[in-house]
């Protein structure tokens, strides 16, 4: 299935909860309101015709500086998928704003999510609500602030840690 | 008072209740010898049976990402040879196909061909490694020493072709460093001939031998459908049988033009990784051969008229205004700078201002060319794709290696984001290993190659 279908098949599905699709470079995209997201995730993974079973990736993007999007919904989580009976991909996007940052979890779909997710609570602080154990998944629990949002400066020290004694 | 068995009298009171036996728990790692990178793997035993176990990453984590945001695009390339340090090759050239398809630009067809061939010998170096190590760590320590040979005679090459053998940075948006050294081929393939015959001797050292088997075969199975719910690519996944390749299925650089099988294993163990991994090894290198073959753009040195001159002196000319008829003359560079020059620049790298660094001559000898220099070295100015996003997957040596770029439109991406190959089956570790042996954990662990680098970024 090319592209283009695929987001028809999406936006048939799910009507104006897709908010928003693009092909920039022929990744075909589809931003999804929030409410929506795990709708639409489980439609592209049990849907025949789109059968995207391999989740590939979810990220984030702080959009705080972004020429012309300051005043937006701060976040974007990006997933990305792939199906492999089908060799095709798409990007799925939600946008939340800062002071709402939740996004329910995927972790139910497709067990790999749960680190996934716990990667971007840990560097963005969006949390997957519903996710079974929500914990920093490269940094420590000692680590204050969320290092990939856009305010955090890059040269920040933070304390070191000892054994706890 | 009752009297007390042998067994309490030993571990203390209420040891005979429930079986008398309780669960332990032990810490594999953060540093431990079994483990080839700094991970944590914390088991609940019961006997030697693993109950529960739980992973602990992030001991090598150095804000790849965030270092990334900071700097123009080129400067990324050297952080991305730290990601997979094993194939750092295939993580330069996946970041800068991701940045060239943000711009919307097609490299040179010889620059394909050279990322291919690369890109095979830094697999055949990954794969090297890892049936190497893991198979030391089951005793096996002749095969680690034979592979880490055959290692040697291809991070040679890479020595050759980049100057280093690790931080190699040879990708670059739009192109590669510098050109392929004279006499690649013939190097190449005598190494060739040295790695197939390691490869030999390793299946008869190890397939069919009782003790390896016994080890492999059957212990940290996923069935296919499990390898998919856990986003596992490369080897992992082909070993339970899914021909998933990003080479074959969405096919990039050159390798639709070359002739190679996909591997496939059945039963998703330890076993098939193994075989998957050998039988790739094989495949990497017809990839190679056929690639050296049918790369364009014919021998290195092109015949140029007019002799050569020493940098230095072309400067001083152009210094002097004595700039007529220099353009022409070929300049014979450092060896550090070998392939920049304008015969080798024109082959490897697109011919897009906006991208790459002119070839040394024009920079040298003409004032465009030192502008054109100078407006993509400056900050601020630079590579400056249009605002956007873009994701680009290549096949790593242990699956999609995808880098996801965000544009803004200036000189620095916005937000890269590395789709680390070797994360799923770490994640997945739990599940290999609930159930098995305590000394399972070993083989398992060794089929998943964990890199600490692209792991924990």
């Amino acid at each position: 299935m090319d592209g283009q279908a695929i987001l028809a098949r999406l936006r048939a599905r799910l009507g104006g909860r897709v908010l928003e699709t693009h092909d920039f470079r022929g990744d075909h995209t589809a931003v999804v309101a929030r409410e929506a997201i795990l709708d639409a995730l489980a439609f592209c993974r049990d849907d025949h015709g789109l059968a995207f079973d391999l989740l590939v990736d979810i990220t984030a993007v702080d959009y705080l500086e972004f020429p012309g999007r300051e005043d937006g919904p701060r976040f974007e989580v990006v997933y990305h998928l792939y199906a492999t009976a089908h060799n095709h991909r798409v990007r799925l996007k939600v946008r939340v704003e800062e002071d709402d940052a939740r996004v329910p979890t995927a972790s139910g779909l497709w067990p790999i999510a749960d680190w996934l997710e716990r990667e971007v609570w840990d560097m963005f602080g969006i949390r997957f609500e519903g996710h079974p154990d929500l914990r920093r998944l490269l940094l420590y629990e000692e680590f204050v602030g969320h290092p990939l949002r856009k305010d955090y400066p890059i040269n920040r020290r933070q304390p070191l840690i000892g054994p706890k004694v | 008072m009752a009297e007390r068995t042998t067994r309490e009298l030993f571990l203390g009171d209420g040891a005979a209740v429930d079986g008398g036996s309780e669960h332990l728990h032990v810490n594999m790692g953060p540093a431990h010898p079994a483990m080839h990178g700094i991970i944590r793997i914390f088991a609940e035993l019961d006997g030697e049976t693993v109950v529960k176990a739980e992973v602990e990453i992030g001991y090598l984590h150095r804000a790849f990402e965030k270092d990334c945001e900071a700097g123009p695009y080129n400067h990324a390339i050297p952080f991305t040879d730290r990601l997979n340090y094993v194939s750092p090759l295939i993580n330069n050239f996946g970041y800068a196909s991701a940045v060239e398809k943000l711009l919307g630009i097609d490299i040179t067809e010889r620059c394909k061909y050279i990322r291919v061939v690369m890109s095979e010998i830094s697999r055949i170096c990954d794969h090297l490694t890892c049936v190497g190590a893991s198979a030391m760590e089951l005793g096996a320590f002749t095969v680690f020493l034979y592979m880490i040979k055959a290692r040697e005679f291809l991070w040679e090459l890479v020595e050759d072709v980049t100057g280093a053998r690790l931080t190699i940075s040879y990708g670059r948006v739009g192109g590669v460093k510098a050109d392929l050294p004279e006499g690649f081929d013939a190097k190449v393939r005598n190494a060739l001939v040295e790695v197939r015959q390691v490869l030999r001797e390793v299946h008869t050292l190890l397939t069919g031998n009782r003790i390896f088997m016994d080890r492999m075969v059957g212990v940290g199975a996923l069935s296919r459908e499990e390898t998919i719910a856990w986003g596992i690519t490369g080897p992992l996944l082909r070993a339970a049988g899914v021909p998933f390749d990003v080479r074959r299925a969405q096919p990039y650089w050159a390798y639709d033009r070359v002739e190679f099988e996909i591997p496939l294993g059945k039963n998703g163990d330890n076993f098939d990784r193994y075989l998957v991994r050998m039988a790739e090894m094989e495949q990497s290198m017809r990839i190679v051969e056929q690639a050296l073959a049918g790369m364009p753009g014919g021998a290195i040195n092109v015949d140029d008229q007019g002799k050569p001159i020493d940098p230095a002196a072309y400067v001083d000319k152009g210094k002097q205004g004595k700039t007529e008829g220099l353009l022409l003359v070929p300049i014979t560079l450092s060896p550090n700078l070998q392939g920049q020059d304008r015969g080798a620049q024109g082959r490897v790298n697109v011919r897009d201002k906006r991208v790459v660094l002119p070839p040394k001559e024009d920079t040298y000898g003409s004032i465009e060319g030192l502008m054109n220099h100078f407006m993509l070295v400056m900050d601020g100015y630079g590579i400056r794709p249009p605002a956007g996003e873009a994701y680009f997957a290549v096949e790593g040596a242990n699956g999609e290696l995808g880098f996801y770029v965000v544009s803004d439109g200036t000189d620095r991406p916005y937000r890269v984001r590395c789709r680390p190959p070797c994360l799923p089956p770490v994640a997945a570790i739990p599940r290999m290993i609930e159930g098995e042996m305590v000394a399972d954990v070993v083989p398992t662990f060794g089929s998943v190659n964990m890199i600490g680098g692209e792991l924990d970024r």
